[in-house]
C-alpha cells in the first residue's frame, strides 16, 4: 500500500516536471508588444484625437527575408509650406520587443515628408504609421510584413 | 564591439534655387538593442543612438528619434528644399553621451 501510493506521487511528480518543461518550452523568449502596446502609444501622444486614413504612402516589403534589415519607406502628401506642412511622424510596431520604431520631426525647409531607413522586425506583423500635420489633423497608415528570419534575436 | 562610429554622407555639391534635393546618411554602430542575452543568459545593456539631427546654415530642417527597432549601421535618408549656398550639419547622439558629427557644403546656383 505504502509502495502504490509512493509510485502514484512518483509519477505525479514526474508528470509535472514534464508539464513544467512544456511550458517553458511555449513561453515566448521575449515579451513583445501588441496591437494595445501600440494604441497606448498613441494615446499618451494624441490622447483620443479622430485619425483619417490615408496620406501616408508606406512602403515595406510585404515578405522579410531578414527581419534585421527591412526596408522602410514613408512618404506623406503635402504641400510643406510653412501653412500647411506634415509636422511629425511616428512608425509602431505590433510585433516587437518595443511599440515605437522612430519618430520624424520634418519642417517646411524639408521640401517633401519623405524618408528612408532600415529596421529591426522580431517576427511577422502590422506596422503602424500616424502622421501630424500643422493644423494637427492627423493621418495613419498600415501595413503587414510577413518575417522569414526574426531580428531583435535573444 | 567597440568600433569608432564613422559617418558618411551624401549630399549633392551644388543644387538649383527651390530645388529639393536627396540626403542620404550612413553611420557605423552596433545598435545594441537591450533584448539580447550574452552567453551566461546575462542581458546585454541597451547602446543605441536614439537621436539624429540636419540642419542647414545652424537651422534644424529634420531630425529623427530611433528606437532600438532601428538596424544596425543605421541608414537615413531625407529631403531638402534647396534655397542658398551653405553648410549641412548632421549630429548623431549615442546613448553613452557621444555625439557624432559630419558637415558638407551645397552651393546653390
Amino acid at each position: 500500500m505504502t509502495m502504490t501510493s509512493a509510485g502514484i506521487t512518483r509519477r505525479q511528480a514526474i508528470g509535472s516536471a514534464a508539464i513544467a518543461v512544456f511550458a517553458a518550452a511555449l513561453a515566448p523568449r521575449l515579451a513583445l508588444a501588441d496591437e494595445a502596446a501600440v494604441a497606448a502609444e498613441l494615446k499618451k501622444l494624441y490622447a483620443d484625437k479622430p485619425m483619417t486614413e490615408g496620406r501616408i504612402k508606406l512602403d515595406v516589403p510585404q515578405i522579410a527575408e531578414n527581419g534585421l534589415v527591412v526596408p522602410l519607406n514613408i512618404d506623406v502628401e503635402s504641400p510643406m509650406t510653412a501653412a500647411d506642412h506634415v509636422k511629425a511622424v511616428h512608425v509602431f510596431a505590433d510585433g516587437n520587443p518595443l511599440p515605437q520604431i522612430l519618430t520624424y520631426r520634418f519642417t517646411p525647409e524639408s521640401g517633401k515628408a519623405s524618408a528612408s531607413i532600415r529596421m529591426r522586425l522580431a517576427q511577422t506583423q502590422t506596422i503602424i504609421c500616424v502622421a501630424e500635420m500643422s493644423d494637427g489633423r492627423l493621418y495613419s497608415a498600415k501595413a503587414g510584413v510577413k518575417v522569414t528570419i526574426g531580428g531583435c534575436g535573444g | 564591439m567597440a568600433t569608432k562610429s564613422q559617418p558618411r554622407v551624401r549630399v549633392p555639391a551644388t543644387a538649383k534655387a527651390g530645388e529639393i534635393v536627396e540626403i542620404k546618411t550612413l553611420i557605423s554602430h552596433e545598435m545594441e538593442s537591450g533584448q539580447r542575452k550574452d552567453g551566461d543568459g546575462k542581458p546585454i545593456p541597451r547602446k543605441i543612438i536614439h537621436a539624429f539631427e540636419a540642419s542647414f546654415n545652424g537651422k534644424v530642417f529634420f531630425a529623427a528619434t530611433w528606437y532600438p527597432s532601428v538596424s544596425a549601421n543605421p541608414y537615413q535618408s531625407f529631403f531638402y528644399k534647396a534655397t542658398e549656398t551653405g553648410e549641412f550639419k548632421f549630429t548623431w547622439k549615442d546613448d553613452d553621451g557621444s555625439e557624432y558629427a559630419a558637415t558638407a557644403k551645397m552651393t546653390v546656383a
